[in-house]
């Protein structure tokens, strides 16, 4: 869906490129998160994609078509743009600026009005209490949300979005993050998600692109930058506790061992400890803190209408963790770029 | 008993206070529109450049500074007197004030709000139009408030260099020491500056859009 060829680009009056030779292809439906350490290029990358920065050299193909031979207008109405400061229309009530892109691309109010109220309820706004709200009357999660549905509104193929849950307080934010995903999912829509958070980087992208200095490190699902990092750059960027982190990529269900000699036990504990039980969409992140917490190790695994999956056990836990795990490299510090 | 005898003058000479209540106002209103329609546009297109908008602020604010009959009496010797000299004097008391707020007023919109309404696929102009200009609208017509004020009250002095008016009463009235007919000239002038204050006040209310006004 995106094809990026060799581009660079480097901003006058500075001393190496923003992005140098960068060659990267985000396929169709895919969540591509570009990550890495401030000043790596991942904005610049974001912007050039919808021509609000021009590249030096190099291509960048989306839908088939060279956006360089594309009208920036044109290709930005056909792209979604999701930015941490929101940037709503203020003196705009909510449900002109979800209109806005429909109305410049001159749909009728009747189908424009129908869109807004989609939208609103997609993104869990009920349009009889926001339509006719001005964005000072909305909190900071609110206009967000109101964000995602306005680049949402032309039902574009690919969006942008750069930061766009980084100024929201943290509860808000793993609320928006788990329904964004829910959403995301739903639509299949072709996203380029810019940030500086592994931890959203891994729940919500389908791949990751790890930055440095404008030049691509790693291309690869979570999973395989979680237990392969290519360097100690990579290692030290998903953290020391990358095992942790792919644990929570893991349902208890998918862990879970069929009924075993030890069900019996754990059931019959389950039916009278409910900290002994976990829901089968859980990860086994959760898992593991709840064997910690309550000071067991068997946990029965139930779906939500109550029928037990199977049992789960600290040993399988670990068992997962070992899964294609490289051995331990040793970090070298200075491979950090600040 | 002086405003008695003010009233007899005025009702006795309807024809000449009328003649220059209307010549009043078509120097100020004109003046206004021309300002207007110089001054927005200019300011709007300085505030998308930025070598441009030092020279045109630096300009304006130097030209604030000028006394209002000092613009006129600098404009008589180059156009002469009468109506349209008075005319051009009052545009170029007006400018400033309207220059300034408008480029102030657009330089205010958060590059957040407009950076969205680029990557959003708005043109140029669209941004201007729909983003810029209603948001930066109220503090533009502070602007716009002021120059009319301004120039209906500057207009008084057009009288110096034969722009007719009230002000030609004023004149006449020191002139001739007749103080009633100083007073039909100076009461008409000031209620017409406070009344053009109230209704730009008003408008400028009326053009505050919704999500902007104070709750």
């Amino acid at each position: 869906m995106i094809d990026i060829t060799d581009l660079t680009k480097q901003f006058a009056g500075t001393e190496r490129p923003a992005v140098n030779g960068l060659t990267l292809s985000i396929a169709e439906g895919d969540v591509c998160v570009l990550i890495g350490p401030s000043g790596c290029g991942k904005t610049t990358i974001m912007r050039i994609i919808n021509r609000m920065i021009e590249p030096d050299s190099g291509s960048v193909v989306v839908g088939n078509r060279d956006i360089m031979r594309t009208d920036p207008v044109e290709l930005r109405r056909r792209i979604g743009y999701v930015i941490q400061q929101i940037g709503l229309f203020p003196h705009w009530s909510i449900a002109e600026n979800i209109a806005t892109v429909p109305r410049l691309l001159g749909w009728t109010e009747q189908r424009v009005a129908t869109r807004v109220d989609e939208l609103l309820t997609l993104v869990g706004m009920d349009p009889g209490i926001y339509r006719e709200r001005f964005p000072r009357a909305l909190s900071g999660g609110q206009k967000q949300r109101v964000g995602v549905a306005r680049a949402l509104a032309a039902d574009p193929p690919v969006m942008l979005m750069d930061e766009p849950f980084g100024a929201i307080d943290p509860i808000t934010r793993t609320h928006l993050q788990d329904e964004f995903l829910k959403i995301l999912r739903a639509l299949k829509k072709t996203i380029v998600f810019v940030t500086h958070d592994i931890d959203e980087a891994i729940k919500l992208g389908d791949r990751i692109a790890i930055l440095r200095e404008g030049a691509l490190v790693q291309y690869g699902a979570p999973e395989t930058i979680l237990t392969s990092p290519v360097d100690a750059f990579v290692e030290a960027f998903v953290g020391t506790d990358r095992a942790l982190k792919r644990l929570a990529l893991i349902s208890a269900a998918a862990a879970a061992e069929p009924i075993a000699p030890a069900a019996f036990a754990a059931e019959l504990l389950a039916s009278i400890r409910p900290s002994r039980t976990i829901l089968a969409e859980a990860n086994l992140r959760d898992a593991l803190a709840q064997m910690l917490t309550s000071g067991t190790d068997t946990l029965a695994v139930v779906a939500t209408d109550g029928t037990r999956c199977g049992i789960l056990t600290l040993a399988s836990v670990r068992a997962q963790i070992q899964v294609g795990t490289r051995d331990s490299v040793v970090v070298d510090s200075r491979a950090i770029a600040p | 008993m002086l405003l008695i005898e003010a009233w007899q003058f005025l009702v006795t000479h309807p024809g000449r206070f009328f003649h220059a209540l209307a010549t009043h106002i078509m120097l100020s209103g004109g003046a206004l529109g021309l300002a207007i329609a110089i001054a927005v546009p200019l300011g709007l297109w300085v505030a998308h450049r930025r070598r441009a908008a030092f020279t045109a602020i630096t300009i304006a604010n130097i030209g604030r500074t000028l006394p209002s009959l000092a613009v006129l009496a600098l404009v008589m010797p180059i156009l002469g007197t009468g109506f349209a000299p008075s005319l051009f004097a009052l545009t170029l008391l007006a400018l400033p004030p309207i220059l300034i707020n408008t480029y102030t007023a657009v330089r205010q919109v958060d590059v957040d709000i407009v950076d969205a309404a680029r990557g959003m696929g708005m043109t140029g102009a669209e941004i201007v139009r729909k983003v810029e200009v209603p948001i930066a609208l109220p503090v533009m017509f502070a602007g716009i408030r002021t120059a009319a004020v301004q120039v209906v009250s500057g207009a008084v002095l057009a009288s110096y260099i034969g722009g007719g008016g009230l002000g030609d009463f004023i004149t006449a009235g020191i002139a001739m020491m007749a103080m009633p007919q100083l007073l039909v000239g100076a009461i008409p002038a000031t209620l017409l500056s406070l009344g053009t204050d109230r209704l730009f006040g008003g408008l400028q209310k009326l053009l505050t859009p919704r999500g902007l006004r104070p709750e």
